[in-house]
């Protein structure tokens, strides 16, 4: 592992990440930085190569060209597990959810430290229960009987079970209600105040702009701008050009 | 009633005694009816032993594993060894003597098998991972190469495996009677069952285990290396299946070298019936497999090897995906 070309003030940093996934060439030398402390906003539209980003910085896909710095370190060639123990949690598109294990269990298998429930910490427990009341009322429950917002909600919750440097949420509003995006939003604000970086793809416009700090536009495999959160969203005419709507 | 028991299946569950009480009017007398009900539940649990590692193997890393059948067939032999050096306890009419001959036997079967079922993820599963169909053919290759290095080392004519005395004959209940080692075989099955159902519902491996069947990119996501979990995997189920050919052995009260390969077909339709990664699943379709096979022998038996073979259809027609379908995958 290498600790050089890398910028301290940030987390995570992608240089010229080129992903092929088969045949297909879908990143095209993707730069990203994601500043430590704050929560970066990777908007695009629908195949813009977003998921695909996410995906290649848990080595879930092997970048084929460019480099993945986490904390200084190169995790470029790391496996998943390995680039998972380095303290990031990650929630996919799908959830990710073990339908057949109740929500007590699967958050339990994010609790690396714990061998039981017992073990689990208790105050954070209750702070996640104050976060997402669902997670504690179907705590018992099994999780693929739960609603898709209240899949998502064990999801996010799963991810934060322990304290994490990096917290990686591939749409959380995706399918979601209304009433249940605005209770995602104010969790992701209090988990904002609590210190931890996330990184964030989301197409729900509202959602991006209440609480990004940073952003990453990507189109085609390559990140188009990057900047302020709130320039973009008092830029109209930039969000016209980058992403065809206006915020 | 508990959430978890309220959100239970309890339907597939319910083919095992529906099954019994459908046959009770075509068999006739109930006493013959209760002796082929446990000798086919005997057979169920033995199958069960043996078909219980190779779903989890299949669920957790989607590997079809033909090859299977040598660790049976493994077992069995080594069996034949440890008992034939324990004749004083094997012929002593005291079972609890037998037990202390069989339990070494069941014991050293299993680390042979677990031993050989090591190597074999590494040298011949491992090189193959994802490719369904050069698992099948190394598996194959893998299964009969085992049973010529059988034939090598016991020779390959059939080998006796006798029951100890003090598991011979059987005990009558009413007019019925009922052999007094398929009571151990359900015994054995039962406490496998046990055993294993604690591991996957009480401990962080287990969970481990039951997750990555459903999402094993999301357990490794979660910071877990699932290729570790999956050799321990392959090493117990190799050694389950060194276990269930000691019973089945024992069953048979011979052993040959293409045992394995003659139980395999009964065991990938019990992994089928069940639902490919369910251990619960796999004591349904265990048990009914051994209760067809065992009335239709009695009933019909030209159509016994058929039976399962339509046991599996029909179960497929009612569930495509077996009875008890994993979620997600």
């Amino acid at each position: 592992m290498t600790s050089t070309n890398h910028n301290a003030g940030n987390l995570l940093e992608l240089k010229g990440v080129h992903t092929h996934i088969g045949a297909y060439h879908i990143l095209h030398g993707v730069h990203l930085a994601v500043p430590k402390g704050q929560l970066t906003m990777l908007l695009g539209r629908n195949g813009a190569g977003k998921t695909t980003t996410l995906r290649t910085i848990m080595g879930l896909w092997h970048a084929s060209q460019g480099t993945v710095h986490f904390g200084g370190k190169d995790i470029t060639a790391l496996n998943t597990p390995q680039i998972a123990g380095m303290n990031i949690a990650y929630v996919p598109e799908n959830m990710g959810i073990f339908a057949d294990l109740t929500v007590k269990e699967n958050m339990l298998l994010a609790a690396r430290s714990a061998r039981n429930a017992a073990q689990m910490d208790e105050a954070r427990l209750q702070w996640i229960f104050r976060l997402f009341p669902a997670v504690e009322k179907f705590w018992n429950h099994p999780a693929g009987k739960l609603s898709g917002g209240q899949k998502q909600m064990v999801a996010v919750s799963r991810a934060i079970v322990e304290p994490r440097d990096l917290l990686i949420v591939d749409e959380p509003s995706k399918g979601l209600a209304p009433a249940i995006i605005n209770n995602m939003i104010e969790a992701f604000d209090q988990l904002k105040k609590s210190g931890v970086t996330i990184l964030l793809v989301e197409q729900n416009i509202n959602f991006a702009k209440r609480l990004g700090d940073t952003v990453a536009v990507m189109d085609n495999g390559k990140v188009v701008h990057a900047g302020s959160m709130a320039a973009l969203a008092e830029d109209e005419a930039l969000q016209r050009s980058l992403l065809g709507l206006a915020l | 009633m508990t959430s978890a028991a309220r959100d239970f299946d309890w339907k597939p569950l319910a083919l095992v005694p529906a099954l019994a009480l459908l046959v009770l009017p075509f068999v006739g007398s109930p006493s013959t009816w209760l002796t082929l009900t446990v000798a086919g539940l005997a057979m169920g649990m033995i199958i069960f032993i043996i078909a219980s590692g190779l779903t989890l193997v299949f669920g957790l890393m989607d590997v079809l594993n033909f090859g299977h059948g040598v660790f049976i067939a493994l077992g069995a032999f080594v069996a034949t060894s440890v008992l034939g050096a324990m004749g004083d306890y094997t012929q002593s009419a005291d079972l609890w003597r037998n037990l202390l001959a069989v339990l070494p036997a069941m014991l050293v079967a299993m680390a042979v098998a677990g031993a050989v079922g090591l190597a074999f993820e590494r040298f011949i599963v491992r090189p193959v991972y994802g490719q369904h169909l050069k698992q099948i053919l190394i598996t194959m290759g893998g299964m009969i190469i085992g049973e010529e290095l059988i034939k090598v080392i016991w020779g390959p004519a059939q080998i006796p495996l006798p029951l100890p005395e003090g598991m011979r004959g059987s005990l009558l209940v009413g007019d019925a009677a009922i052999e007094k080692y398929r009571l151990v075989a359900v015994a054995v099955g039962l406490l496998v069952f046990a055993v294993l159902a604690w591991v996957l519902s009480r401990t962080k491996v287990g969970l481990l285990i039951r997750a990555g069947v459903q999402d094993r990119e999301m357990v490794e996501s979660l910071g877990y290396r699932i290729r570790r979990l999956f050799v321990g995997v392959f090493v117990v189920g190799s050694a389950l299946a060194g276990l269930g050919g000691v019973m089945w052995g024992l069953y048979q009260q011979n052993v040959v070298p293409q045992m394995g390969a003659q139980v395999n077909v009964l065991i990938f339709i019990v992994i089928i019936i069940g639902g490919l990664g369910s251990t619960g699943g796999a004591l349904i379709g265990a048990l009914l497999v051994g209760l067809m096979a065992n009335y239709t022998g009695f009933l019909a038996p030209k159509v016994a090897l058929f039976s399962n073979i339509a046991l599996m259809v029909a179960i497929l027609l009612w569930r495509p995906q077996g009875v008890y379908p994993v979620a997600n995958r």
